[in-house]
C-alpha cells in the first residue's frame, strides 16, 4: 500500500504571508545553530533535540494558527514553542538553566511551555500528547470556543499505542484537532521504514481512522501553510480531525549526544539540497522579492537571536528555592501537615 | 441524614458537583446509559446527557490523556478507570504527564481533574483485578490520593476532590460498594488531607485505610474482651497526609500499628511508621507493627484471598501478641 505526496495549490500565498513564513523560518534556524554552539561552548547541560532542517512545519502552521489555538509538540519543540510567539531569551535561558528561563530552570530544553501564546507544552514521553492534544479539543469543542488544538509529533510516534487510542478518540468524538506528523525518516537512530509495517507512517494508517491519507513536502512552506490553512479551517468549522504526514529531514542527528553517522551521504545531500529555509529564499527572490528586503530579514533574524544568547546568559544560574515550588497550585509542595 | 449504599453516594457527589458547575464532566468506560460496571455512577447520564457523562473506548491513555488536555483548557473533568490495575496501560499519562506538568511548566498549567478507579481485593477477581494500588499513587509527586471507607465520605471526598485545584486519584475499594450509611442531607463537601479518629483507645492506635477500617473497628470492639483498648484512625487521605491528627493519637497510646491491604514491601504504612519513627520514637512504649497483605499477587480462590487480606482475626491475633 502506498500514498502519494500531495502537491497542494500553494501559488496564491499572498507576500505579506510568505515574509512571515520566511521570517519565522530563519529565526528558528538561527536558534537553533545557536543552541548547537552553546552545546559546544558547554553551556547547555543535559540533552536538547534541534530542529534544524524541519522549519517549515512549525512556520507553515504557526502562521495559519489563530492566536489562542492550542500547540502541543515533543521534546524537538524549540521552535514550535518560539513559533507561536514565546519569548526567545527565556527559551534561550532554560536551556541554559537560568533564573531567567522559561520555566525557572524546572522544565529543560524538553519542556518549553509558553501558554499565554498557546504553546501549551512540549512532551517528552513518545505519544503521550496525542490524547493531551484531543482533551483540549474536547473542551474547545464543549466549550464552544472555535479553537483547534494542533499537535505535531515525529514518525516514531506513529508505532505507539496512544497514537492510535488518541486518533480513534479524536475521530468518533469529531473533534477540532490536527495531528501533524513530522517524518523525518530516522525514529531516533533506526530509520522508520525499517520498522514500520506500511511505508507512510501516518498517511498509510489514515484509513484505519476513517481519515484521508495527506502526505506532503513538510520541507516546502506554502505546502505546509496551505495544508494548516485547511485543516484547521476544517477543524474550525466542525469538520473533525485530520492526520497529515510532512516529509522532511533533520539536519542533524536525534540529540545532541548523536553524531547521525549511520545516515548515508547521499541521502543527506539529498535533503540539504532541499533545505527548506535556502529554498523558500530562492523562491522569495524569484518571485520578485528584492533581495535587500530577504537580507534584512535575515540580519533581523542574527540580531534577534543574539539579543536572546546576551540576555539569556546573563541571567543568574536557577533560584535553589525553585525546588519546592508549584507542585500544587498553592504555589507549595506540601503533602502533610 | 439519609441512607446511602458506597455506591450510591459516589453517584451522589458526581451529581451535586455536576449541578454546581457546568465545567465538570464525567468520562469512561460503561459510564452512560450503562451506569459503570459496579453501577456507581448510575442516573448520572439520564439527569446530565450524553455531552456531559461521556461512554469512551477501551483506550485507558485517551481517557486519561482527554481528561488532562480538558483539564489545562478550562474544564474540570472526572474519569474513571474501571479498575485501578488498569492504571497499569495508563500510567504515563498519571505518572509522567498529569502528575508532572504543573511543576515542569512552573505553575503555568493547572490540572483541576479527578481520576475514579475501584480498588482493592475482597471480590475474588484475581490478582489483575484486585490490587490495591493507592501507594502507587502517593509515591509520585504531584498526586493527591484519597480512599474513602464511608459512604458519607465517599460523597464528601469526591466532592472536595472535584473542586481541589490539582489532580486527585480517587480510590474506591470495590467491596465496600454495597456498603451502607448515614449521608448528610444537602450540600455536602468534606476536606482532603484530614484524617478522622472514629474511636478512642489508651492503650494502642490503629491506623487503617479504606476497607481496612471497618475491619479495624471490629477488631477494636473485641480486642475490648481481651481488655486492650484501641485508638482507630481513619487515614482517608494518603497525599495530602494528615500527620497531625496520626501522631498525636499515636503519642496519646504510646503504640502504633497499620492495617494496610497493599502488598508488604512500601506499602502506605511504611511511610506513616518512618514518620512516627522519627517524629515520636521517645513516645513509643514498643515496636510499630505493620499488618498488610503478604507480598505476593492477590490469589482468586476465596479461602487464599480472605486469608492474604488483613482480616479481623489477624488484626486482633497481631495486636494481642505485641501488646503482651
Amino acid at each position: 500500500m502506498s500514498t502519494n505526496v500531495e502537491k497542494p495549490q500553494a501559488a496564491d500565498v499572498d507576500r505579506p504571508t510568505r515574509l512571515r513564513l520566511y521570517q519565522l523560518m530563519v529565526e528558528l534556524r538561527d536558534f537553533e545553530q545557536r543552541a548547537y554552539e552553546l552545546f559546544l561552548e558547554n553551556l547547555v547541560r543535559g540533552t536538547s533535540h534541534l530542529a534544524l532542517g524541519q522549519e517549515a512545519i512549525s512556520a507553515g502552521y504557526a502562521v495559519a494558527m489563530r492566536p489562542d489555538d492550542y500547540t502541543f509538540c515533543t521534546y524537538r519543540g524549540h521552535g514550535h514553542t518560539l513559533a507561536r510567539g514565546a519569548s526567545m531569551a527565556a527559551a534561550m535561558a532554560e536551556l541554559l538553566g537560568r533564573g531567567n528561563g522559561m520555566l525557572h530552570g524546572k522544565g529543560g530544553s524538553m519542556h518549553l511551555t509558553d501558554v499565554k501564546h498557546g504553546a501549551m507544552g512540549s512532551y517528552a514521553i513518545v505519544g503521550a500528547h496525542l490524547p493531551i492534544a484531543a482533551g483540549a479539543a474536547w473542551s474547545a469543542q464543549v466549550r464552544k470556543s472555535g479553537q483547534v488544538s494542533v499537535c505535531f509529533f515525529g514518525d516514531g510516534t506513529t508505532n505507539i499505542g496512544a497514537f492510535h487510542e488518541a486518533l480513534n478518540l479524536a475521530v468518533i468524538w469529531k473533534l477540532p484537532v490536527v495531528f501533524v506528523c513530522e517524518n523525518n525518516q530516522y525514529m531516533e537512530y533506526t530509520p522508520i521504514r525499517s520498522v514500520t509495517a506500511v511505508e507512510h507512517p501516518a498517511a498509510d494508517r489514515a484509513s484505519a481512522y476513517g481519515l484521508q491519507p495527506i502526505l506532503i513536502d513538510g520541507n516546502d512552506a506554502d505546502v505546509m501553510y496551505e495544508t494548516a490553512r485547511q485543516t484547521i479551517g476544517k477543524a474550525r468549522e466542525g469538520g473533525g480531525p485530520s492526520l497529515v504526514e510532512a516529509l522532511t529531514y533533520r539536519h542533524g542527528g536525534h540529540s545532541r549526544a548523536d553524531p547521525a553517522k549511520y545516515r548515508p551521504d547521499a541521502e543527506v545531500r539529498e535533503w540539504l539540497d532541499r533545505d527548506p529555509v535556502k529554498r523558500y529564499r530562492e523562491r522569495l527572490l524569484a518571485a520578485g522579492i528584492g533581495e535587500a528586503e530577504v537580507n534584512e530579514i535575515d540580519t533581523r533574524a542574527q540580531q534577534k537571536v543574539d539579543a536572546a544568547t546576551q540576555e539569556a546568559r546573563q541571567g543568574a544560574p536557577a533560584r535553589v528555592d525553585e525546588i519546592e515550588r508549584q507542585v500544587w497550585s498553592d504555589g507549595g509542595a506540601a503533602w502533610r501537615n | 441524614m439519609a441512607e446511602l449504599s458506597f455506591r450510591e453516594a459516589i453517584a451522589a457527589g458526581i451529581a451535586q458537583e455536576m449541578a454546581r458547575d457546568p465545567m465538570v464532566y464525567f468520562i469512561g468506560e460503561d459510564v452512560g446509559a450503562a451506569g459503570g460496571v459496579f453501577k456507581a455512577t448510575v442516573g448520572l447520564f439520564e439527569r446530565f446527557g450524553p455531552e456531559r457523562v461521556r461512554d469512551t473506548p477501551i483506550s485507558e491513555q485517551a481517557i486519561i490523556g482527554a481528561a488532562m488536555g480538558a483539564a489545562m483548557t478550562g474544564l474540570r473533568p472526572v474519569a474513571e478507570i474501571m479498575f485501578s490495575d488498569f492504571l497499569a496501560t495508563c500510567w504515563d499519562m498519571v505518572a509522567n504527564q498529569v502528575a508532572k506538568t504543573r511543576y515542569m511548566t512552573d505553575g503555568q498549567v493547572s490540572l483541576p481533574l479527578v481520576i475514579r478507579t475501584a480498588n482493592g481485593g475482597g471480590t475474588r477477581f484475581g490478582a489483575q483485578h484486585s490490587q490495591s494500588l493507592e501507594n502507587w499513587g502517593m509515591s509520585v509527586p504531584g498526586l493527591k490520593v484519597v480512599a474513602p471507607s464511608t459512604p458519607a465520605d465517599a460523597m464528601g471526598l469526591l466532592a472536595a476532590a472535584i473542586r481541589d485545584p490539582d489532580p486527585v486519584l480517587f480510590f474506591e475499594q470495590k467491596s465496600l460498594y454495597g456498603v451502607k450509611g448515614e449521608v448528610p442531607d444537602g450540600e455536602h463537601v468534606d476536606r482532603l488531607g484530614s484524617a478522622k479518629v472514629l474511636r478512642n483507645g489508651k492503650d494502642c492506635t490503629i491506623v487503617a485505610l479504606a476497607a481496612m477500617v471497618p475491619r479495624a473497628l471490629r477488631a477494636a470492639e473485641k480486642l475490648e474482651d481481651l481488655d486492650i483498648d484501641a485508638t482507630v484512625v481513619d487515614v482517608r487521605s494518603l497525599v495530602p497526609l494528615d500527620t497531625r491528627t496520626i501522631l498525636g493519637e499515636i503519642v496519646k497510646t504510646g503504640r502504633l500499628f497499620t492495617v494496610e491491604e497493599n502488598p508488604r514491601l512500601c506499602g502506605w504504612g511504611a511511610e506513616i511508621a518512618s514518620i512516627a519513627a522519627d517524629e515520636c520514637f521517645d513516645d513509643l512504649d514498643g515496636p510499630i507493627v505493620r499488618i498488610t497483605t503478604p507480598h505476593v499477587p492477590l490469589p482468586a480462590a476465596d479461602v487464599l484471598e480472605d486469608v492474604a487480606m488483613p482480616s479481623v482475626e489477624r488484626i486482633i491475633e497481631t495486636v494481642r501478641k505485641s501488646m503482651r
